[in-house]
């Protein structure tokens, strides 16, 4: 279950293009799992923006001198992201969290492939700690634009039998996509299942490649929310459930890790005919 | 209070006030509901408070059949404020009788279930099927849709149309159970309307929804959100909203309001009290701070208190009143000051209804 808790940041540091804070936020750091994001307020109480910023969870701490603590990383992308960028060591935050439905974890010992795009791969790098700890084989497949927007690739290593990184412009390792390298990955390591994070074009890339071979592939997705607690219906996406019926799902509640198989990733953006409640009649009321 | 316990926040004392409210005859214990559309059916907020310690939880708006709603992009933020073409999603009244309106009736939450349809018989069909269900305390109408029998006319823009579907709500509705319409504040003369809901049985009135708007993005050159107009809320509505309470008590002054449109602080609140408001919705900012409607229902507690109110009724639509009717000896304390001490001002009239 989320808190709403007033935080206080401990720290910001540049990582790259990236900036990560840890804040000081009591009683979410405890109940964090993999996969779960934390919801901030910004501009302050006065604040001109009334939606509250997602961000996927790096690193918690759960004792640390000055209580729990989580970490996340970011870009400055607009107005919200740039006030954030410009916070300072105990300025507060106030912040909801944890939010969503975190990874699944294997029951045996398997070999995991995690593929982060960008600071996707921020929640992947305590995935591949709770994996290991499990016993499993972990392998890393991280890609960015370029090498200041990849992040985690020194602990990736750390924490992996194997590590790929491609960049757009080569700037670091193999020139091109993920996608160009995961299907080699994938028969090299015999892959058993699949974790990502990133945008959404490899996100759908990365399901497809899993696919083919039949291996699951859990994914997290980056859509807009406002609220982050499923009361705003902002963020959702075309889903088909266990009952074989695609649905708007919400990707705050149900989400942010969705089965790559259940994603409707020509449909993101649409609302198919065949979801439940589509086609809509003439339109109108919000 | 008792009854207002807020989980995994401290709760202050509320002040000794009488917050009770009436609504077309049924006693609400306080006047801060949510709003439809921005608190779901209540279950995901009450992870953060207990929903029964509001006034009432106002569903989202139930159709009848399920409903995908539009593409996204569904919301752009924009300034003090956000459009949003969400367009209705929702699971439907079987669902919604199935899982939603019994969770809130164990839960001790007095509903305000929101229906909306495309038809009057659609409106008909709802309020026959929330018919003797319990936990209902009150029937909200969203007239804000599209009249597919009439051109896709919206009902709220039409006194005739408005007036129809509030007539077979209220027909169709027991009797103990108030009916309210929500009215849109893009219309020439929303006294019109709320005369035409009030002659058609409405015992109430929602004022106001959002307002219509749009936003382009500027790199692609085109409309941002998926649905291309979309319904602008938030602190940014708020002066419109005001001035719509305003007017309908104005014209109305027997006929009980809900009011809402950007209520962020209990002071926000209070404004749409004084304008004649009996009681008050939290929505939008419900999305950035999901305790807020605790918190508001605490910040007005303390207002009226500063201010030397006994009863909360006291002070609905008391902005109304003649200039001469009270004049103040010295400035009333207001914002975060603390409470004079044993000072209560001298309001010169009494209750309108």
């Amino acid at each position: 279950m989320p808190v709403q808790v007033q935080g206080e940041v401990l720290s910001m540091r540049r990582v790259g293009a990236y900036n990560a804070m840890t804040i000081v936020a009591p009683g979410i750091a405890e109940r964090t799992k993999p996969g779960h994001f934390v919801a901030l307020q910004v501009g302050g109480s006065e604040s001109s923006m009334l939606l509250r910023r997602a961000f996927a969870i790096y690193d918690v701490k759960e004792r640390g001198v000055y209580g729990g603590t989580v970490e996340f990383v970011f870009s400055v992308h607009g107005r919200g992201t740039a006030w954030l960028a410009a916070r300072r060591p105990q300025d507060k935050l106030d912040v909801v969290g944890p939010l969503g439905r975190p990874f699944r974890l294997p029951q045996g010992r398997v070999n995991a492939t995690l593929v982060g795009g960008g600071y996707g791969s921020a929640p992947l790098l305590p995935l591949a700690k709770a994996l290991r700890d499990r016993g499993c084989r972990v392998d890393f497949v991280l890609g960015a634009a370029s090498i200041d927007r990849l992040f985690g690739q020194l602990d990736a290593k750390r924490m992996s039998s194997s590590i790929a990184v491609t960049t757009d412009d080569g700037s670091i390792g193999e020139q091109g996509r993920v996608s160009d390298v995961l299907p080699h990955v994938l028969d090299r390591t015999g892959a058993d299942v699949v974790y990502a994070c990133g945008p959404m074009a490899m996100l759908r890339a990365v399901s497809e490649i899993a696919a083919e071979r039949g291996i699951p592939a859990q994914v997290a997705v980056e859509e807009s929310m406002a609220c982050g607690i499923g009361v705003c219906m902002t963020c959702v996406l075309p889903v088909i459930g266990d009952d074989g019926v695609s649905r708007m799902v919400r990707s705050c509640v149900e989400g942010p890790v969705f089965l790559g198989d259940r994603v409707r990733w020509n449909d993101v953006d649409s609302v198919p005919a065949d979801v439940l409640g589509a086609p809509m009649s003439t339109g109108g009321g919000h | 209070m008792g009854e207002l316990t807020v989980r995994h926040h401290s709760a202050p004392a509320l002040p000794d006030v009488d917050l009770t409210t009436e609504l077309g005859g049924v006693t609400f214990p306080n006047p801060v509901f949510t709003a439809s559309g921005c608190a779901a059916a209540g279950q995901e907020l009450d992870q953060f408070f207990d929903v029964s310690a509001l006034g009432g939880v106002v569903t989202k708006s139930i159709m009848l059949a399920p409903r995908s709603g539009r593409p996204t992009p569904r919301m752009a933020e924009t300034p003090s404020g956000m459009l949003n073409s969400i367009g209705l999603q929702g699971p439907g009244i079987d669902s919604f009788l199935e899982h939603d309106l019994p969770w809130l009736a164990d839960r001790g939450a007095r509903a305000v279930v929101s229906i909306a349809g495309g038809s009057v018989e659609d409106y008909a069909k709802l309020a026959a099927q929330l018919r003797g269900r319990p936990g209902l305390s009150m029937v909200e109408v969203n007239i804000s849709c599209p009249n597919v029998e009439d051109r896709g006319q919206v009902f709220a823009c039409d006194p005739s149309s408005a007036s129809a579907v509030v007539q077979a709500v209220r027909r169709n509705t027991d009797t103990k159970v108030p009916v309210f319409a929500k009215l849109s504040p893009d219309v020439t003369d929303i006294a019109t309307i709320a005369r035409a809901c009030v002659n058609a049985g409405a015992d109430g009135l929602s004022v106001i929804n959002t307002l219509l708007g749009m936003v382009i993005d500027t790199t692609t050159m085109r409309p941002v959100l998926g649905g291309v107009t979309g319904g602008l809320s938030g602190p940014a509505i708020r002066p419109v909203a005001v001035r719509c309470v305003w007017q309908v008590h104005e014209a109305l002054p027997g006929v009980p309001i809900l009011g809402m449109g950007g209520i962020r602080t209990g002071l926000d609140a209070l404004e749409f009290v004084l304008a004649g408001a009996s009681a008050i919705s939290v929505g939008t900012t419900v999305f950035g701070d999901p305790s807020a409607p605790m918190r508001v229902l605490h910040e007005l507690a303390h207002a009226l208190s500063q201010r030397g109110f006994a009863r909360f009724q006291d002070a609905i639509g008391l902005a109304h009143r003649p200039p001469e009717a009270y004049v103040p000896e010295e400035p009333d304390p207001v914002g975060d000051d603390p409470p004079a001490t044993g000072r209560r001002p001298l309001v010169g009239f009494e209750e309108e209804r």
